[in-house]
């Protein structure tokens, strides 16, 4: 167990880990619920809420971050509201971006969450700028500050993630890239499309050809993460320029809802290794591994939370999506003719 | 007080005062100032400027970071067609950031770089390409024709709150012209009126508007009076002088150094279509490029581009002076 964090801490980590979980849950269940409020595509991080809530435990005032569409988990950290969240998911008024976005694509930059991109791997070079900012800024006499970049594995083949680890490391730049290895490329094996995956190698090795450390670590033990990320953190805020971690994950849903023409009604379907693959064996043992419960027994059995304390957070948790998913079911729909808004500045 | 300086000095002058005015503007790109001596280094420092990777990608996307945390980045990218290797970066993320944040962010770039090098640099270096980044809610265009607007339209790109492709004319690049000393901007979206005219009206960007002003002075000696419109940008575009104009010469043409289709004077043509139809006494006519990829040969690489020739006989076309191409 990581030395210096509080029990409060830690305990605060095991509730945004919830507050996920329950978000993600409240999210595919509307599909069943609430057939056509939820439009397009929406990407799910449960699974990954280990690695996430680690991650951004490291990060201190002034420190920014960029993701990908797969996006929910992030804002929730950092205290965004859930209502305003899911009525973006929605479509509403008041959406945390006014219905321009949708799941795909929040954004939170007054806490430091400047967006996401759609197009895989295109989020790496933003998070590189603002690190180049962070950098210009520090020199200047400025709090040093920190980006994290969060990425899947699919985006580590893309070439904005070589151009930008190289660029980050020749010169110095305050990030670090987190990329969150789910094993899947939607439905592809990463064995099946990454050649140090099919040579057996973790993926961090690619580091290496951009002279920057490079670590993997399991992203289902929030405490591992943590350490792993803070001295990635550390050093980048130190002057010594980027770090890559794989943060290996397990995705607990299929890679998205289903993809189909209006009309259709949308849900989740199984996961890629049963749909695909039909290895439900692998399936089975993530889920066994499950990382929200896990940490809850661990710190149950640590003394770090009581069982009553754990089930109180339950409460509250299933209290605050609940009311979220209330609020954006009531909100109305945005003027249409907002649409022609903010095309420029 | 102006003075006669070169199109790129006047570029480079817009991208000293910009830099002195504003501490948040930082300039870098391929073969930017690899020198430590080079007077920008000198004058700005190397967190300002710097040199980067052949990275277009990371280069443009990282300007998009920079803008996302508040500074104002100039992206050296040398071609246009070099964009085309981040077509991503400049169409899918620069102009839909803020939108889809619901106006939370703001992303003012500029992608600054050259186009149209009809001099013998074949078929992916010459590209008048702009046409692709003005179907893009959300960028912005422009493409100065003159030394004083190469200056005037660069600071105003700088200061513009959003993502704009700012293009210069490498046929351009040694044209003199008078050019105002000191801050010097140029409105986006304002048209301009290179010569004014009664007859018919010539429409014209960036290298053609020169093309067109020497076909008015051909056309004037046959006692034709040609109006010549330089839009100046793109994207916004001033279609209310163009269509002033046509409504006085009823005659248009459209010279554009792109390939036809999908090309500026095409999109140009079709607003007085629909908003100045009634004002036209003869069909719209468009001298652009042919539909081809631009050769090396000299003689097939003019074979294929707008001139002052082409132009004239457009306008003797719709002015009904000669037989109407079918």
């Amino acid at each position: 167990m990581s030395s210096e964090l509080s029990n409060d801490r830690l305990v605060w980590i095991y509730t945004q880990m919830a507050r996920i979980r329950e978000f993600e849950e409240r999210v595919k269940r509307t599909f069943e619920e609430h057939p056509g409020v939820i439009r397009g595509h929406t990407h799910l991080a449960d699974g990954a809420e280990a690695s996430i809530v680690g991650s951004l435990a490291t990060i201190e005032p002034g420190d920014q971050l960029t993701a990908t569409y797969r996006c929910h988990g992030y804002p929730i950290v950092l205290g965004t509201d859930t209502k305003a969240m899911m009525a973006e998911i929605y479509g509403r008024r008041h959406g945390l971006c006014g219905g321009y976005g949708g799941s795909m694509h929040l954004a939170d930059p007054e806490r430091g969450f400047l967006g996401t991109s759609g197009i895989v791997g295109q989020g790496i070079p933003h998070a590189t700028g603002v690190a180049y900012a962070a950098q210009i800024r520090s020199r200047a006499g400025g709090v040093p500050t920190v980006v994290l970049s969060f990425f899947g594995d699919g985006a580590s083949k893309q070439g904005a993630f070589h151009e930008s680890l190289n660029l980050a490391s020749l010169w110095k730049l305050p990030v670090v890239y987190i990329m969150e290895n789910n094993n899947y490329n939607v439905a592809t094996r990463s064995d099946q499309e990454d050649a140090n995956a099919a040579a057996g190698e973790p993926l961090s090795v690619k580091a290496k050809a951009y002279s920057m450390p490079g670590v993997t670590v399991d992203g289902a033990d929030p405490l591992a993460v943590y350490d792993t990320v803070k001295e990635a953190v550390d050093r980048a805020r130190g002057g010594q320029g980027p770090t890559l971690v794989e943060s290996k994950v397990y995705r607990l849903s299929a890679h998205g809802n289903l993809i189909a023409p209006p009309g259709v009604p949308l849900h989740y379907e199984e996961h890629e290794a049963i749909r695909v693959f039909g290895n439900r064996e692998e399936y089975d043992a993530a889920v066994r591994g499950d990382p929200v419960p896990r940490f809850r027994m661990r710190l149950i059995e640590q003394g770090a939370l009581g069982a009553a304390q754990a089930d109180a957070i339950a409460e509250r948790v299933r209290d605050e999506m609940e009311a979220a998913v209330q609020f954006a079911l009531a909100d109305p729909f945005p003027e249409p003719e907002a649409a022609t808004n903010f095309v420029y500045a | 007080m102006a003075r006669e300086i070169p199109y790129i000095v006047a570029v480079n002058e817009a991208l000293q005062l910009e830099m002195e005015r504003d501490p948040t503007v930082i300039f870098y790109g391929q073969d930017v100032a690899p020198s430590d001596e080079d007077p920008l280094v000198k004058a700005f420092g190397r967190d300002r400027v710097r040199v980067s990777p052949i990275s277009e990608t990371a280069e443009i996307g990282m300007a998009v970071g920079l803008a996302l945390a508040g500074f104002r980045p100039v992206v050296e990218l040398l071609m246009a067609e070099f964009m085309l290797v981040a077509m991503n970066q400049v169409v899918n993320e620069a102009p839909r950031l803020r939108y889809m944040s619901g106006g939370q962010v703001k992303v003012p770039v500029v992608f600054k770089a050259g186009y149209g090098f009809t001099a013998g640099w074949a078929g992916q270096h010459t590209g008048s390409i702009y046409n692709m980044f003005c179907g893009i809610p959300g960028l912005k265009v422009a493409l100065p024709s003159t030394p004083a607007d190469a200056k005037g339209l660069f600071a105003t790109a700088i200061r513009d709150d959003n993502p704009v492709c700012y293009l210069i004319h490498y046929l351009l690049v040694l044209e003199h012209g008078d050019v105002p000393e000191g801050e010097y901007l140029v409105p986006f979206g304002e048209a301009k009126i290179r010569r004014s005219g009664s007859d018919v009206t010539i429409v014209a960007t960036g290298w053609t508007v020169g093309k067109a002003l020497q076909a008015a002075e051909l056309l004037a000696s046959e006692g034709i009076d040609a109006e010549v419109i330089d839009p100046r940008t793109l994207q916004p575009l001033d279609v209310p002088t163009i269509l002033a104009s046509v409504e006085k010469t009823g005659h248009i043409v459209l010279a554009d150094q792109a390939t036809r289709h999908a090309s500026a004077a095409s999109f140009i043509a079709a607003e007085v279509a629909e908003h100045g139809f009634s004002y036209l006494r003869a069909p719209i006519k468009l001298v652009t490029a042919l539909d081809a990829t631009v050769p090396y040969s000299a003689p097939m690489e003019a074979f294929v581009l707008p001139d002052e020739h082409k132009i004239a006989g457009a306008v003797r076309e719709v002015l009904g002076e000669a037989p109407v191409a079918a």
